[in-house]
């Protein structure tokens, strides 16, 4: 690969906006094909994507700092640049590992007919997957405010017609639900970005923080943007709209939207606050966020154990999973000892809910063609007969608990011991509960399952193929927790340097 | 008071404004409209911040111009998806509402 | 204070007093039509921040084929009983009041912070200005400086299309959109719409090819076009396409397709995705110009269409 090889003298920088095209050049002949076309050109495409995503992390490691594309050739503030650091390579990875296992998951629920005239729910599905990978290369490589803004409506536009893909009514209401708050978002985040622009004259994010100082206008920036970013990330008490979304759209869809789509948000949160903020303002700001997280973990985790349907209880898993996210700010803010730990523990608990959740929705749709329903009371003997989906279900299941050796162990025990450090006992007494909570809502998916039962006949046998995707999601959830120390030295990379921020 | 500044603050009850109404209408074409109205109050800001830019011979500078174009376009793009989303959920729901809520987005 | 400053205040008191109808009347349609003309109100204060090129588009979408959006989505919805839903309880509304001052008054007290003079990037797109070899500097902004905007921007609208679309039945797919004729013989709505188009058609043109000098470009003409369109379908003298058509989706993605293309070729030639060659960049911009304005006219077209509503006999 060029990127790899030491005498190239092609500029890897170029990967950048690569990344971002590939799967809009892909989409728009996805679109003009048509028809089983549709699907195959989505398919095709998917180990190039992989190989720029895989490109681009080993440019940024040999680096070892963060790469930057200046697009036409003209400089921010008049230009816009794109901009690449350990966090965005590592979710791009994800990012490109994820949606073509949800792509080849879905090869035969969203099958085009062959012979008849074009069917709906295939050509939308196939076409969304690549406007989603667009829009999140977009959100994960954007270092321009509305370059950005752009990005986030992209994503909007892809995810919200996956959640309906049914045409059920319930579905449909949860999608207009979803669009209205994903639309008051949009808007308070241009809002910010109107104001910045107005008091400092950039979008360029590396610019603005150089630029901004803490007064009103960019505290009504900040504070707008963040809000509008909450309601797309569905974090408590913006969380209403989530559950019915993320758990009635179909099992390819929901794995994407709760596994991926949240995070795209999520990541621009971590860019306001952590990138583009002085510490100054981000350490009050990070405090707040902190608080709504907390109650995020435990109104969520509550909430999933009292559900009778496993997509539902799978859905506001992520409620208490994206409080995880926010818990973690303020460990990763300021010049202290456990900065560092704090930062890998965030972008791991991110990257590895990725995966757990993905397996999870993907192995919840397993279980549901086996029974033919997804009622938990009604699971007794189900790990008779579809083993490996309550496996995979488990073994997502224990990086949400933060058992070893999972990802999701490795993310909470640095955080925790971060919050140990720093004496913020309250988060890490949180952080327990919710793995508690969490051994208690997948407890009672499991112990069902593996209860003896007799005369239970499956349905239909899953496919050995889409059960494999489930798994190796599910398996690469909890190897993450063996990543050596480098994964770590990685994810910092680029990261922003706070100690010389209050230095300065 | 200047134009910038007046712009400026119209945009700020604009934003309020629709902001409201998108929040207590329970007739989701209305919370649509005040989907649009605090957008467009958005874009007045920006308006007004350009006007403030205006230097090198230009009545304003074109770059928050240039954004709010391309603003106004994917508004819209939203605006047509909202719609024709309820339109959708009006055929099978019967009506323009969300059924079960006090009318809180 | 003077004669423009008093002018000032009452248009901006006025486009407030419509805004505050189209939130509050009673009426769905009164609701729509003081959106609509509050549309139009803010196009002129656009023109007033010397923001001619924000004004057109402002004019044409953000009141034209909204308000037509809005219209048709009223009158097959119906001023439907806000009882049913149950309004929210006052409680809930002053909260929502509450909650919607303190924002403004946030917004507002943000906008009497900013500094003077007033950070601006208008010198700079101004002495960039002669590379592009563009003489209107938001054309500049659009396809040359923040060239990576609009390329998403017009993929942005292929992605709302594929929602719109998504939202029809199983069976409708493929068909064509429900047609907005208005259903009655009148002779002046035919008039009107055999007389309009080809005017449209020439504001349309002339809009691109004088936006890169003066304003206007690809989103106006666009949207002139667009509504031409439309008008023609609710005159009754052409019926909406079909969704599935070859030649339909080509127009829906020549100019995105185009604008990477070229993008591609400046990566190889220019040094920078995106950037153009030297000497090339205004006959490049208007070829991009070009496409993306058949492209725009479609998409808006048919977004405002909305979702296949059956399927045409093969």
């Amino acid at each position: 690969m060029f990127a790899l090889s030491p005498t190239s003298t092609v500029d890897v920088n170029a990967l950048l906006p690569a990344i971002v095209m590939l799967p809009v050049a892909a989409l728009l002949l996805a679109f003009l094909l048509g028809g089983r076309r549709t699907q195959g050109t989505a398919l095709l495409v998917t180990p190039f994507g992989i190989a720029l995503a895989v490109a681009l992390a080993c440019a940024v490691w040999r680096s070892d700092r963060a790469l930057v594309y200046v697009l036409g050739g003209w400089a921010p503030p008049l230009g816009v640049a794109l901009r690449a650091d350990g966090l965005s390579a590592v979710m791009l990875v994800t990012t490109a590992l994820i949606i073509p296992a949800t792509g080849f998951y879905a090869l035969d629920l969203f099958r085009q007919p062959r012979q008849t005239p074009e069917a709906r729910a295939p050509f939308v599905f196939w076409t969304l997957l690549l406007a989603v990978w667009a829009a999140l290369n977009g959100v994960f490589l954007g270092w321009d405010l509305f370059n950005l803004y752009v990005a986030l409506e992209m994503l909007t536009f892809a995810a919200v017609p996956l959640v309906c893909l049914d045409g059920r009514a319930a579905t449909l209401v949860a999608a207009l639900r979803y669009l209205l708050f994903a639309l008051i978002g949009s808007a308070l985040y241009l809002l910010g970005a109107t104001l910045l622009y107005g008091a400092y004259g950039a979008l360029d994010i590396g610019l603005l923080s150089e630029r901004i100082r803490p007064e009103p206008a960019a505290w009504v920036a900040l504070a707008a943007m963040t809000a509008g970013l909450l309601a797309k990330t569905a974090l408590f008490p913006l969380h209403l709209w989530l559950p019915p979304a993320h758990a009635g759209a179909p099992p390819p869809a929901s794995a994407i939207l709760s596994a991926l789509v949240v995070k795209g948000s999520f990541f621009l949160v971590l860019r306001l606050w952590l990138n583009l903020a002085p510490p100054q303002m981000a350490a009050s700001a990070v405090q707040l966020l902190a608080a709504m997280g907390a109650a995020a973990i435990l109104v969520g985790s509550v909430l999933a154990l009292r559900q009778k349907r496993l997509k539902l209880l799978i859905a506001y898993s992520t409620v208490a999973q994206i409080g995880y996210l926010f818990l973690a700010l303020p460990l990763a803010v300021g010049a202290r000892p456990w900065f560092a730990a704090a930062w890998v523990g965030l972008a791991l608990q991110a990257v590895s809910h990725a995966f757990a959740k993905g397996a999870m929705f993907l192995s919840a749709g397993l279980i549901a063609e086996a029974l033919g329903h997804d009622r938990i009371a009604e699971f007794r003997g189900l790990g008779r007969i579809a083993a490996p989906a309550v496996l995979a279900f488990g073994l997502g299941g224990l990086s949400l608990m933060g058992l070893p050796p999972s990802g999701g162990f490795t993310a909470k025990w640095l955080l925790l011991t971060a919050a140990i450090d720093s004496g913020q006992w309250l988060w890490a007494l949180v952080m327990v509960a919710g793995g508690l909570l969490a051994a208690g809502y997948v407890y009672r998916v499991i112990a069902p399952a593996l209860a003896p039962a007799d005369g239970l006949t499956p349905i239909k046998t899953p496919s050995r193929r889409r059960t494999a995707l489930a798994l190796a999601l599910a398996i690469v959830a909890v190897m993450l927790g063996l990543a050596p120390p480098q994964f770590g030295t990685f994810l910092r990379i680029g990261a922003p340097d706070a100690q010389k921020a209050l230095l300065k | 008071m200047s134009v910038g500044m007046l712009a400026g603050l119209g945009g700020a009850a604009l934003i309020g404004l629709g902001l409201y109404g998108l929040l207590t209408h329970p007739h989701l074409l209305r919370k649509i409209i005040g989907f649009n109205v605090m957008g467009s109050g958005v874009f007045l800001l920006f308006g007004a911040i350009a006007r403030r830019g205006a230097a090198a011979g230009l009545g304003a500078d074109p770059v928050p111009q240039a954004l709010v174009i391309t603003g106004v376009v994917v508004a819209f793009s939203a605006t047509a998806l909202a719609v024709s989303l309820l339109l959708r959920v009006v055929r099978e729901t019967g009506g323009p509402f969300f059924p079960d809520d006090d009318g809180a987005a | 204070m003077t004669l423009a400053a008093i002018l000032d205040a009452s248009f901006a008191a006025l486009t407030l007093l419509v805004a505050t109808y189209a939130i509050f009347a009673r009426g769905l349609f009164a609701a729509v039509v003081a959106f609509i003309s509050y549309g139009l109100l803010l196009a002129l204060v656009w023109v007033r921040l010397s923001a001619v090129d924000v004004a057109l588009t402002e004019a044409a979408i953000g009141s034209g084929v909204t308000g037509a959006l809005l219209i048709g989505a009223a009158a097959r919805i119906g001023d439907a009983d806000g009882a049913r839903a149950g309004q929210p309880k006052a409680m809930t509304k002053i909260i929502a009041a509450l909650l919607c001052v303190a924002v403004t008054a946030g917004i507002a007290a943000a906008v009497l912070s900013l500094p003077t003079p007033a950070p601006t990037l208008a010198p700079r797109a101004v002495r960039e200005l002669p590379a592009t070899g563009l003489g209107n500097p938001v054309t500049g902004v659009l396809l040359a400086y923040r060239a990576i905007d609009t390329l998403l921007e017009s993929v942005v609208l292929v992605f709302a299309l594929i929602g719109i679309w998504s939202f029809s039945r199983d069976g409708a797919w493929g068909g064509a959109p429900r047609s907005p004729d208005a259903g009655t013989s009148d002779s002046a709505l035919t008039f009107l719409g055999q007389l309009l188009p080809p005017i449209a058609i020439i504001v349309g043109v002339h809009l691109v090819w004088t936006g890169a000098d003066a304003p206007g470009g690809a989103f106006q003409g666009g949207t002139v076009l667009a509504a031409a369109w439309i008008l023609v379908m609710i005159a009754g003298l052409r019926q909406p396409p079909r969704i599935d058509g070859g030649w339909l989706r080509f127009a829906l993605v020549v100019g995105p397709a185009l604008f990477l293309a070229i993008g591609l070729i400046g990566y190889g030639i220019a040094g920078a995705f995106l950037a153009y060659p030297e000497g090339f960049a205004k006959p490049l911009i208007l070829l991009i110009e070009a496409a993306l304005t058949l492209s725009i006219a479609v998409a808006l077209g048919l977004l405002a269409l909305g979702a296949p509503a059956r399927r045409h006999q093969p």
